[in-house]
């Protein structure tokens, strides 16, 4: 059997908490009383005891989230039972039955003459979720359902005027998730204002501002569900793109110094266990600019600039099927040696899926590498809560005019993207300036 | 009566004060040991509590920090940034608020009545100000609180300035609240009252407001 796991109310006058950190990880195994979250409430920290023993089986509301006292945080399922399924490895099993049970939520609301909305919402498209699945045993009630989704998602249902019990959760017991709600907002949850009967003929009167456009269907299409990866990166991308105000500035840098050096030190830094690469040295001198421009090495919090005074530097790896970007710890105490070793080592972990989850976090600046595969230079989105990043285009030699003549150089280009919220052209630039010029005279000593 | 333990500590480095909490709150939990006030002084240090924003809430920098002998602790007591010094009493309570004081923001209340009664006893009056938790002569904090609370066994607590070098809070935006100063209970009164004459109030007001009957009390 699964226990809810509620916001305990901590006191007469309290309506809501704010969980600041999950102690437990969805798939741990819990004892009765074992400090299971911590939340907070004006001055006080509380830890909160798990009610029950068990595996707990999901978490509802994500660190940082206030919501009422007595909402559903975490669902806690008998020791022993499966638990939910970890993000990267979907079971389909689970799956199944999950869709069932929010389908058969969603038609014991409609059986039950649930008040819809004030613009009533057509039952969502076609998808296979809403068809084709038997009403049969217990479904959850459509205030269990809608206690069950997260105050997002019931915000974001208001805005819309959608009535959540109408779509399919594809969340633990049904529950409606973000990606649910989003979803169906695109497919056509919005298009309430057009008669349900009417097939996609008309336009809707009133177009939302990102007007959904429903994927036309071919006969040999192959429709795949987006990874748990996948749709972070969908949601942080677009996230960064509405937060920062995304500048350009491009520089070209003439690598054939570092190229000399490296060739020397190669052989060396590997006996030591390291590899020498452009990015190492990239990554020195970014760190050293870094340093001396520190607006670019910050956040925005509210109205506040946060400086750091750390340098942590995400590395972005490509994987098979998307992204990850490792960060480096401490990338502001080593050398280049420490940080070839440290960049090689998150980066192969990357590859390996062996990373820790803290290791994706805490970054303050991001390196990332579009010229892997020959392109010139890209155009980076930032990395939030980060400021800035830097995309190094592909290196080859150019043909480029050296004192009035022609010679042959290594030659590649960076590309800062910069959030112009905090960081203006000029500053950008001496920045740039900075790093083209420690690339093009570096120190040899230091490597 | 619930019996209430009280032990003077005098200057405690702030890790010792965490770890030994720690230790007592499982000895609390256990029942190895009855109500206990900790009442002790740090030497200088800068502590942030569990909201995020508490970084950005230290003005100085790292160097400043160091220069002035500050450390910088991140804890897990509830609220903002603050600083703790010599001339400061800080007051940890380990209680267990079973069965019948279960209420935070009671307990908040509680330990801000402590300090108002301290005081009192020394003829000055102290309040609250809604909105902002801790002990307030006019706009001035005199008291502060920051609490962590396991299955309703308290720890940390509050931090009351007696003759604090009030200079030092100017290192951080105390508690994050940018608008309203620091005082403390030598400012006040112009004069710098004994540490352990007002060590001696709040064993006697912490006892009455919790409703403890004092057990032991380490001689100051």
């Amino acid at each position: 059997m699964a226990t809810p796991v509620v916001m305990p109310q901590m006191g007469e006058s309290i309506a809501e908490g704010t969980i600041v950190r999950w102690i437990k990880k969805v798939g741990d195994t819990v004892d009765r009383d074992e400090p299971l979250f911590e939340i907070s409430t004006d001055k006080v920290d509380a830890e909160i005891p798990s009610p029950a023993a068990g595996v707990l089986t999901a978490i509802q509301v994500k660190e940082g989230e206030t919501v009422p006292v007595n909402s559903v945080v975490a669902t806690i399922g008998a020791a022993g039972e499966v638990a939910a399924p970890a993000p990267a490895s979907a079971n389909g099993a689970t799956r199944t039955s999950e869709k069932a049970d929010a389908a058969k939520a969603s038609e014991k609301a409609d059986a039950t003459g649930t008040p819809g909305p004030a613009v009533a919402a057509p039952k969502p498209p076609d998808t296979e979720d809403s068809t084709a699945l038997p009403a049969a045993g217990h479904a959850l009630s459509a205030a269990e359902l809608r206690q069950k989704s997260s105050p997002l998602v019931r915000k974001i249902a208001k805005e819309h005027n959608v009535d959540i019990t109408q779509i399919p959760g594809s969340g633990i017991g049904g529950r409606v998730t973000k990606h649910d709600i989003l979803g169906y907002i695109d497919n056509g949850g919005s298009k309430q204002a057009r008669p349900a009967a009417a097939p996609a003929v008309a336009r809707p009167p009133v177009e939302p501002p990102h007007p959904p456009q429903p994927v036309q269907r071919f006969a040999t299409d192959e429709v795949v569900p987006m990874s748990v990866m996948r749709k972070k990166i969908a949601e942080h991308m677009v996230v960064s793109r509405r937060t920062s105000a995304h500048v350009y500035s491009v520089f070209e840098v003439d690598y054939s110094r570092v190229d000399q050096i490296r060739k020397a030190k190669k052989d060396e830094y590997q006996r030591m266990g390291a590899k020498l690469t452009y990015t190492s040295f990239i990554a020195k001198v970014v760190v050293d600019a870094l340093r001396r421009h520190r607006i670019v090495n910050a956040s925005i919090d509210g109205e506040n600039i946060v400086f750091r005074n750390e340098i942590n530097l995400g590395i972005a790896v490509a994987l098979d099927n998307g992204l990850i970007v490792p960060v480096v710890k401490g990338a502001g105490e080593r050398n280049i040696l420490g940080l070839s070793k440290a960049i090689q080592d998150v980066a192969d972990r990357a590859r390996a899926k062996k990373l820790n989850p803290d290791e994706v976090h805490g970054g303050t600046f991001t390196i990332t590498n579009p010229g892997n595969f020959g392109a010139q230079f890209g155009l980076p989105i930032i990395n939030q809560p980060q400021v800035a990043i830097l995309g190094v285009g592909t290196i080859e030699k150019r043909p480029v005019v050296i004192d009035d003549m022609i010679g042959i150089r290594l030659m590649g280009y960076l590309t800062l993207g910069y959030d112009h919220r905090l960081i203006d052209g000029a500053v950008a630039d001496q920045f740039m300036a900075d790093v083209k010029k420690g690339i093009e005279n570096f120190d040899a000593s230091q490597a | 009566m619930r019996a209430l333990e009280v032990r003077r500590l005098g200057l405690v480095p702030y890790a010792d004060g965490l770890e030994l909490q720690r230790a007592l709150v499982e000895d609390r939990r256990a029942n190895r040991i009855p109500d206990t006030l900790l009442l002790l002084q740090h030497p200088h240090v800068v502590t942030i509590g569990v909201k995020k924003e508490g970084r950005s809430h230290i003005i100085a920098t790292p160097e400043q920090l160091e220069s002035r002998g500050v450390e910088v602790f991140e804890t897990g007591r509830g609220g903002d940034v603050t600083y703790h010094g010599p001339g400061q009493i800080v007051g940890y309570p380990i209680l267990d608020l079973n069965p019948d004081r279960r209420d935070v923001h009671k307990y908040v209340r509680d330990l801000e009545e402590v300090m108002v009664r301290v005081c009192a006893a020394y003829g000055l009056t102290a309040g609250r100000i809604k909105g902002l938790s801790g002990t307030w002569i006019g706009d001035a904090k005199i008291g502060a609180i920051g609490v962590r609370i396991s299955r309703w066994i308290t720890s940390h607590g509050f931090a009351f300035n007696v003759a604090t070098d009030v200079d030092f809070f100017n290192l951080i935006v105390p508690c994050g609240i940018a608008d309203r100063g620091v005082t403390s209970l030598a400012e006040q009164l112009g004069r710098q009252p004994a540490l352990p004459d007002v060590e001696d109030r709040f064993v006697e007001q912490f006892a009455a407001v919790f409703d403890r009957k004092l057990a032991a009390v380490t001689p100051a």
